[in-house]
């Protein structure tokens, strides 16, 4: 008789064992990310979206927290700490679980600086030697390669980080920081609106 | 006491004088100005790189270092124009004085990084071929006719040399589409149609491999 029981738990360590490898993400504490980028990685408060942003720049991200490269407040605060024991493995998988998950829009942008945003987007301030946003980070600011997604982040998120360039934080992120000292505060803030619609 | 005061008047005029070339300097957009110009440089040189090397972005942007100042002034002219359409470019054109639009391919015509590289290697033999031989089975001329055996170009003929992989590949692939638009007979970029036409997909990766790591 206790044999008989045993077999079904030995049939249930052995399915689970060769159950893991086949969904890699389960051997990923993707939890330890969600806490703060929300359950679905949509992103909650100063945690930014993270579901659907271009692999590479998941990865390049956590290894920048890891190195200090990337050191602005929330950086320092959260992803310091957070990065501090990845493996380079590790970071490739949260990488590419994350860069899977689908995206929707945070749409919480100042909706009458959309279209400012967006011309700014497009075509730049030539003028004022401001570059186009679109030739890196795509039509539909999807990102490309090591080059983010933009489109549909948080305001709040997208109109720091532009600002916090300014402010010399992660200087090493060319050509960011000589692009974004161009921006003026209404630039910045319409950018940000209109990214934040982009779906 | 008089000559002192003359001076000092004298010295308030050219200082005032001084301060207002400066202001209008600093307003001056267009970039003909030094501090002008120097500005519009580094805006050039963040989208095609700090050494004019080119940028691998959404849209790869082209290398500059080292290209001909006359074909630099003649792609300006045609993004204007409307010969070329680029809408990004047309809006960086049309701001351009003439002075700082020539000052500014001398700059770059100086320039020579190391090319970027990254065309699929395996191409590279069959670029080669196409590069200095052409293909006279399919009326293709050979590249090196024009733009020279080292692909530096002459005038309005572009030098190739370190180019882009995606770049070129892109430009070839859609020659008609972009370049030599409105028909118009100045426009010496309609020389490419027909050889653009008789290349495989194939063939035109293999040249824009070869070209990308050229010195």
């Amino acid at each position: 008789m206790k044999r008989i029981t045993s077999k079904p738990a030995v049939l249930a360590i052995i399915m689970a064992c060769v159950a893991s490898p086949l969904s890699a993400q389960e051997s990923l504490p993707i939890r330890n990310c969600t806490w703060c980028h929300g359950s679905s990685a949509q992103g909650y408060t100063s945690a930014p979206r993270i579901a659907g942003q271009t692999h590479r720049y998941i990865e390049n991200s956590l290894l920048s927290f890891k190195s200090h490269a990337r050191d602005n407040p929330a950086s320092k605060q959260y992803m310091w700490g957070a990065a501090a024991n990845l493996s380079g493995e590790t970071a490739r998988g949260f990488a590419v679980y994350f860069s899977e998950l689908p995206a929707s829009p945070a749409n919480d942008g100042d909706e009458a600086l959309a279209s400012e945003g967006k011309s700014i987007y497009v075509e730049g301030r030539p003028a004022s030697n401001v570059v186009s946003c679109i030739v890196c980070h795509g039509p539909n600011a999807e990102g490309f390669e090591g080059i983010p997604r933009l489109g549909g982040m948080g305001h709040d998120y997208l109109k720091r980080r532009l600002e916090q360039w300014n402010e010399g934080y992660h200087a090493a992120a060319e050509p960011m920081p000589r692009i974004a000292k161009r921006l003026s505060a209404n630039e910045i803030e319409a950018l940000a609106s209109y990214l934040s619609f982009v779906r | 006491m008089k000559i002192v005061g003359l001076r000092l008047a004298t010295t308030a005029v050219f200082a005032l004088a001084f301060a207002l070339a400066v202001k209008a300097a600093d307003r001056d957009e267009g970039g003909d100005s030094a501090h002008g110009f120097q500005a519009k440089l580094e805006y050039c040189k963040t989208c095609h790189g700090l050494s004019g090397e080119g940028y691998r972005g959404y849209f790869p942007m082209p290398r500059l270092a080292g290209q001909q100042p006359k074909y630099i002034e003649n792609q300006l002219r045609a993004f204007i124009e409307r010969r070329r359409v680029n809408p990004v470019m047309f809006n960086v054109a049309h701001v351009l004085s003439p002075a700082t639009l020539a000052a500014l391919s001398e700059h770059f015509r100086n320039l020579n990084p190391e090319p970027i590289g990254g065309g699929p290697r395996d191409h590279i033999a069959l670029g080669k071929t196409i590069f200095e031989q052409g293909l006279p089975e399919s009326n293709v001329p050979a590249c090196s006719a024009c733009h020279g055996p080292e692909a530096k170009g002459h005038e309005e003929i572009p030098r190739l040399a370190g180019q882009l992989f995606p770049y070129t590949l892109k430009a070839l692939s859609y020659w008609g589409k972009e370049r030599g638009v409105g028909g118009s007979r100045d426009d010496t970029s309609a020389i490419m149609v027909p050889t653009t036409h008789n290349l495989t997909h194939e063939q035109m990766s293999a040249i824009a491999a070869y070209l990308s790591y050229m010195k």
